[in-house]
């Protein structure tokens, strides 16, 4: 039981570190992002070949893998720079397709639908990270996720935080107010893939394992539906988000009836998540509502006028 | 494989591939686009609403009837299994427009696409449950024996699909440039609020259009049953490549989407025998298409470029 609680919390880290990722891209700059699943993927299967193949340490393997990811987030980034709203999220569900595709078919390096296994874990001064120890992992992966939300943070409430949210609110008005939008999303984009690679890389590391088939559109969307559940733009948010959509989708499991419940059926549940949270609550579980100046002017010209 | 050395049969074996599979793909276009041109948002359960009408018509098909039986029954039995498909279809997207989309009509773009997936990956697993992940043959209920003409052979069931296709183009070509409510749809499209200054009732045009939309993807939806397989997650992939479609020809644009149709299906078929990309990688055809067409032209085919104002 403790086991599996740790398993969850391990989970829960990798996923909140792409998430904060795609929080970046979603929340802070508006870009409707679907392919988190292909960074994360590419991030895997990077440390996954670097690790086996070249035999390379865990530690580097992480770092160029993370800056892989970067690559290829700022490569789908360059030219949906003039795609909006729903024909970017189009384009990213391609990219994220594409993706996948090219691990499943590119034999010689991923071999293909089999995936690749045995990536040794991490080791740090001489010791090692073992999947049997699981406390270790979990504080290994927590560490991961603060320096993260540190460096998340310290993004959005600088200088460049604000010229995304400007971006988000209003791109045409933002670079009237001379905002290089192109330099931002791209940037916004190349930092959430890397933070996805960083997952990704922790992901092989601990499963020993990575199979192509992991990284498709439904993990796209449960870490959409993360940010989305806690808060668009609200990095606490993405990570309270993190933890209740973990803790859904493996209640089954911890409560011993996996048995009978199907696996649609969490599906079934982010689905709907994705609809009421949209209708009833967009701004999240724990978001602000935002201030609605139109109606603020109203309410005060009607105070006035009494 | 080079063009040239390919035989003119197969040639034209192709062709006829890549024609019926570019019919199915417009027919779901043509939901796509409509709804956009209306809505200006993809309706991503699009996909699903066609898995749904699939299997309402496969169940209804094999409720009345007994397929190895044959005769006239089966043929009537089938065409009533269309229509039920697609009345249900019809149903199922008026009410996920009324419950999903409307209350969101008014709210910041990213709201109404959220839910969107949001109900395509309900309804795809909803299906999962009760119709099981199994993949369904539904047997055509004519003699499907190929016919063959010159090195070339078709089937009755693609001389269906092209047949279905083309009739229900132009009848909705027609229903939309010729009559009353056509009219009432093309003015929704253009201006909600004028148009319901001039006393069409906006919210009745938008649920129509989601009839259609659906209808149309429901008759789409078991072409394809016949032609492939029937499984819960068939309209995903259909239905994101019916979007490119859509994409390819100008979105919001009705000949655009059976144009871009058409073009998707051929370049399918003919990237995997004539450039020489593995069958694996097929799908990625559809999606570089996208890509490309958007940095190119990213309006479509048929619409000219617009400068955004502000």
């Amino acid at each position: 039981m403790l086991n599996f609680i740790l398993l969850i919390f391990i989970y829960m880290g990798i996923y909140a570190i792409s998430a904060l990722g795609q929080n970046l891209i979603v929340g802070y700059t508006g870009l409707l992002s679907l392919c988190q699943a292909a960074f994360l993927g590419i991030g895997a299967y990077a440390t996954a070949v670097m690790m086996t193949a070249f035999n390379m340490g865990f530690w580097e393997a992480m770092l160029i893998s993370g800056l892989i990811t970067a690559i290829c987030g700022m490569f789908i980034g360059i030219p949906t720079l003039r795609l909006k709203g729903d024909y970017l999220a189009i384009a990213t569900l391609g990219f994220g397709e594409i993706v996948k595709n090219i691990i499943v078919n590119w034999d010689s390096v991923t071999k293909g639908p089999m995936g690749i296994n045995g990536i040794p874990g991490p080791s740090l001064f001489g010791f090692m990270f073992s999947a049997m120890d699981k406390i270790s992992w979990v504080i290994l992966i927590w560490v991961i996720v603060g320096v993260t939300y540190y460096f998340v943070r310290r993004i959005v409430r600088s200088r460049i935080g604000r010229a995304l949210e400007a971006i988000r609110e209003d791109e045409i008005a933002a670079s009237a107010m001379g905002i290089n939008t192109a330099k931002y999303k791209i940037g916004a984009f190349t930092t959430g893939a890397f933070l996805a690679g960083l997952a990704g890389s922790l992901f092989a590391s601990y499963n020993q394992s990575v199979a192509p088939l992991t990284f498709d559109f439904m993990m796209s969307v449960m870490i959409l539906c993360m940010v989305v559940l806690g808060g668009l733009g609200n990095n606490f948010a993405t990570v309270v988000g993190t933890f209740i959509i973990v803790i859904t989708s493996e209640l089954p499991r911890l409560l011993g009836i996996s048995h009978i419940i199907p696996p649609q059926l969490n599906q079934v549940i982010f689905g709907l998540i994705l609809v009421l949270m949209m209708i009833y609550r967009p701004q999240g579980i724990i978001g602000r509502v935002k201030l609605n100046y139109a109606k603020i002017v109203k309410e005060e010209i009607l105070h006035l006028e009494k | 494989m080079n063009l040239f050395n390919i035989p003119h049969n197969e040639l034209l074996q192709h062709l006829i591939n890549g024609l019926t599979l570019g019919a199915i793909y417009s027919l779901i276009a043509l939901g796509y686009t409509m709804v956009y041109g209306i809505l200006k948002f993809i309706n991503f359960a699009h996909g699903e609403i066609l898995m749904l009408g699939a299997y309402a018509g496969y169940y209804i098909y094999y409720f009345i009837c007994d397929p190895t039986q044959g005769g006239v029954f089966v043929i009537f039995a089938f065409i009533i299994s269309i229509l039920t498909a697609m009345v249900c279809s019809a149903s199922l997207g008026v009410i996920v427009e009324r419950v999903a989309y409307r209350p969101l009509r008014k709210a910041p773009r990213l709201a109404p696409l959220l839910s969107a997936i949001g109900v395509s990956i309900v309804l795809m697993n909803l299906a999962a449950l009760f119709f099981g992940t199994k993949s369904k043959k539904f047997d055509f209920p004519f003699d499907n024996s190929t016919l063959q003409a010159g090195g070339t052979s078709i089937t009755p069931n693609q001389i269906m699909i092209l047949a279905v296709g083309l009739i229900m183009m132009a009848a909705l070509k027609l229903f939309v440039d010729r009559t009353r409510l056509g009219k009432a749809m093309r003015a929704t499209s253009q201006n909600q609020s004028v148009a319901a200054l001039m006393g069409i009732n906006v919210d009745f045009i938008i649920s129509l259009t989601f009839a259609i939309g659906s209808a149309l993807a429901a008759v789409a939806g078991v072409l394809m049953a016949l032609e492939f397989k029937l499984y819960p997650t068939m309209g995903q992939m259909a239905g994101l490549k019916a979007f490119i479609a859509a994409v390819v020809g100008g979105i919001g644009n009705i000949s655009g989407a059976m144009l871009g149709g058409i073009i998707l299906g051929l370049l399918e078929t003919f990237g995997v025998v004539i450039i020489g990309i593995p069958q694996g990688l097929k799908d990625t055809i559809a999606f570089s298409a996208l890509i490309i067409i958007l940095l190119v032209k990213p309006s479509g085919l048929l619409i000219k470029n617009i400068r955004e104002k502000v």
